[in-house]
């Protein structure tokens, strides 16, 4: 068998061909395989050394890396903005050669700053792995949506993905934009005009402002959450009015096709950008995602894992 | 009596309309006649310029040598002998410096410091505002009486419009030029790169154009108002090259520079977020290089200059969002727009590159300086206008190596400098 697979870094889906994301989803197939077994647990990276850095608060995202390494049987050591001395005025630069020079062999990184991941994972020897970099990429949240579709809808290429919210300031919208353009899906992109400039065109997806057009001919919508912590207030008029123009209501829900897959990426808005018993509903694919999203950063930690060392 | 005599080159002296093949004369630090030499016995520098451009000294209009202050970055004589190095005898400084120069005593100090280990002319700026704060009006007459050629907040931008037209009505009875860096703080925000495709690509906060198409606009408009001299630094769009054409057609007091990076880069450098692509105002898109590019072709676009912007590597070596912008410039510029502007787009010939050069800025400054004309300082610069060359970072003058530019292959650059008649660079 010839390498599929060449990286030590995983820093984005723009980097990877369609071949190389398609491994990664088959590679996860195998991985969800190892959850459902009474243990579940595997020696593939015992002995290595995982540091979750993320100088970004983040609870899902690090726990799910810190399960996913633990079932790959390495050791894992958690440091966040706070506890790092990037706040006594390290560099980054300097926190990673540190954390190297302790024979870290992977680092998982969260960063506030686009980018972050390409600069260490120039370099580092040790294994890159982007877990969130600012407004830029989410390789691993994408690769679980990709997976979460393929798995629910036995393909990709041909279905029509609606992602909605706040595009601009979303990391999780550009990496599943890239990653569905390149297996051949039909993107559109729906918010208001301030969040989901028509720039975005350019990336080879649609852009729309009216819901209601939208959704009942989509087989995917993707419900971004609106980040408070991350907007400035003048985006747009406020809440209510969201809501009103954008929010997956009960009433837009009839809209969809009955087997339109409803995600989000969590944490949920209940009543903001999706209603909360929509949230629910048996359309709804959204802790399924979670599951999934543990066999992918297997997959992606055994892949980039074994590269970095060999 | 000193003499030397420069012979058999092509002297091109703008600010007298002269281009042709000749000698020129050096007596006593200064231009002059042949009949000068009165005593052809003694001891004359012959300096053979066969194939080479006989120039007037250049001026850089536009560079940070951060002293006082930041010295870790560059010093007034390391950025001294990055200019002769690059062809420059004269350099004007900007005052965002620690102290910022915003007061008489600190224009005195970075003077004595210049004229102590310099080895080009080093003109200070002042702040307009003080501690480029943008609040309250600084001495601006006292810092005239103290020596500087201009008034400057670079690096920040007077929001206040009312503030700014003070300082211009101000400035016009001292009667010292304005340069100011035109940025809308509320457009811009956070913005660290052009916005347009890349920046949504990245993700990274876009500066968008109307940022600072805003200010060149408010800037037309106090220029006309006050009937003084505004001149717009580093401008990099179509719409400020639009603006100014049309405010300079009318015959408005104001001017702007170009520099080198914003024609020779486009944003799509900033793809692997590699700092050094990063300064403000940012790289832009290729429709607005090419507007740049028609506007030294016609006129609107007067002055060539670096933004010679140091900064240590440990600072550019950073995330992309932290990281200072800037990159130096002053060794690398004569052979990028020689490059760009006379052999690969012929948009001007090199009679009007060496004016935007020298007779521009010295004519807005209003120096002495940037001429060949007898009795002027000699102030001269030798220049080979096919001389190919490979920049070598670790070979540069400067304290700091913060360029893109590592490794480019050039064509064109000054091989010799001279300042007062003394030579201070040779190649």
């Amino acid at each position: 068998m010839t390498t599929r697979w060449s990286r030590k870094d995983l820093l984005g889906l723009r980097e990877l061909s369609a071949e190389e994301i398609n491994f990664i989803l088959e590679t996860t197939d195998a991985f969800k395989q190892v959850g459902t077994r009474e243990i579940k647990k595997v020696p593939a990276l015992r002995g290595k050394t995982l540091v979750n850095f993320f100088v970004e608060p983040s609870t899902r995202t690090r726990t799910s890396f810190e399960l996913a390494a633990f079932r790959l049987s390495a050791d894992v050591i958690n440091i966040s903005a706070t506890t790092s001395s990037l706040t006594k005025g390290e560099t980054l630069k300097d926190t990673a050669r540190n954390l190297e020079a302790l024979h870290a062999d992977v680092l998982v990184l969260r960063h506030s700053s686009a980018g972050a991941p390409q600069f260490l994972g120039n370099r580092l020897k040790a294994s890159v792995i982007n877990a969130g970099d600012g407004a830029h990429e989410h390789p691993t949240q994408a690769l679980l949506d990709l997976y979460t579709i393929r798995e629910k809808r036995g393909k990709i290429a041909g279905l029509h993905v609606v992602i909605i919210g706040d595009i601009l300031f979303s990391r999780v919208a550009r990496s599943n934009i890239f990653g569905l353009v390149k297996l051949g899906a039909r993107v559109t992109l729906v918010g208001p005009s301030t969040l989901v400039p028509r720039e975005f065109e350019k990336l080879g997806v649609e852009v729309s402002h009216k819901i209601d057009d939208v959704l009942p001919n989509a087989d995917v919508v993707n419900l971004l959450r609106i980040q408070h912590e991350r907007q400035r207030e003048e985006y747009f008029p406020g809440i209510d009015e969201y809501t009103r123009f954008f929010g997956l209501t009960k009433e837009r829900a009839k809209l969809l096709k009955p087997d339109c897959l409803i995600m989000h990426p969590g944490p949920i808005n209940r009543g903001v950008e999706i209603d909360s018993e929509v949230a629910d509903g048996l359309q709804s694919v959204i802790l399924d995602q979670v599951t999934n999203g543990l066999a992918v950063r297997m997959a992606v930690l055994y892949l980039c894992g074994g590269i970095a060392t060999t | 009596m000193s003499a030397t005599i420069i012979r058999n080159g092509r002297v091109i002296d703008p600010a007298n309309r002269r281009d042709k093949l000749a000698d020129l004369v050096i007596v006593d630090g200064r231009i002059a006649e042949k009949s000068a030499i009165r005593d052809p016995q003694s001891a004359i520098e012959e300096i053979d310029a066969s194939r080479l451009i006989v120039a007037p000294g250049l001026i850089d209009m536009h560079v940070h040598l951060r002293e006082p202050g930041f010295g870790h970055k560059e010093t007034i004589e390391s950025g001294a002998r990055a200019a002769a190095a690059g062809g420059f005898t004269t350099i004007v400084c900007m005052p965002n410096t620690s102290p910022v120069a915003d007061t008489p005593s600190t224009i005195a100090w970075i003077k004595e410091r210049a004229a102590a280990s310099a080895c080009v002319n080093v003109l200070p700026t002042g702040a307009i505002s003080k501690n480029i704060s943008g609040e309250e009006l600084g001495p601006i007459g006292s810092l005239a009486q103290a020596g500087v050629v201009a008034i400057t907040d670079d690096g920040h931008c007077i929001q206040n419009n009312e503030l700014m037209r003070r300082a211009v009505e101000y400035a016009r009875m001292v009667g010292v030029p304005i340069l100011d860096h035109c940025q809308d703080y509320n457009l811009v925000g956070n913005g660290v790169v052009h916005e347009g495709y890349w920046s949504t690509l990245l993700g990274l906060p876009g500066w968008p154009a109307a940022g600072e198409e805003a200010i060149v606009m408010r800037n037309i408009l106090l220029a006309d108002l006050c009937g003084h001299q505004i001149h717009c630094q580093h401008v990099t769009t179509a719409g400020s090259v639009r603006l100014l054409r049309e405010a300079r057609s009318r015959g408005v007091k104001i001017t702007a520079e170009v520099c080198t990076h914003h024609v020779q880069l486009t944003d799509e450098a900033i793809q692997n977020f590699d700092t050094n692509y990063k300064m403000n105002p940012p790289l832009r898109a290729q429709a607005d290089v090419d507007a740049l590019l028609e506007g030294i072709a016609d006129g609107t676009l007067s002055i060539l200059a670096s933004d010679h912007a140091p900064h240590a590597d440990f600072e550019k070596e950073v995330e992309f969002d932290a990281a200072p912008f800037g990159i130096i410039g002053l060794e690398t510029e004569l052979g990028l727009f020689l490059d760009l502007l006379v052999h690969k787009h012929r948009k001007i010939d090199i009679a009007r590159l060496i004016e935007m050069y020298t007779v521009e800025p010295a004519r807005l400054l209003k120096i002495n300086a940037g001429t060949l004309s007898i009795g002027a300082p000699a102030d001269v610069t030798l220049i080979d206008p096919d001389l190919k060359w490979t920049v070598k970072i670790d070979r540069l003058e400067s304290a700091s190596r913060n360029s893109p530019f590592d490794g480019w292959k050039m064509k064109g650059r000054a091989v010799r400098t001279i300042v007062g008649g003394k030579t201070v660079w040779n190649l």
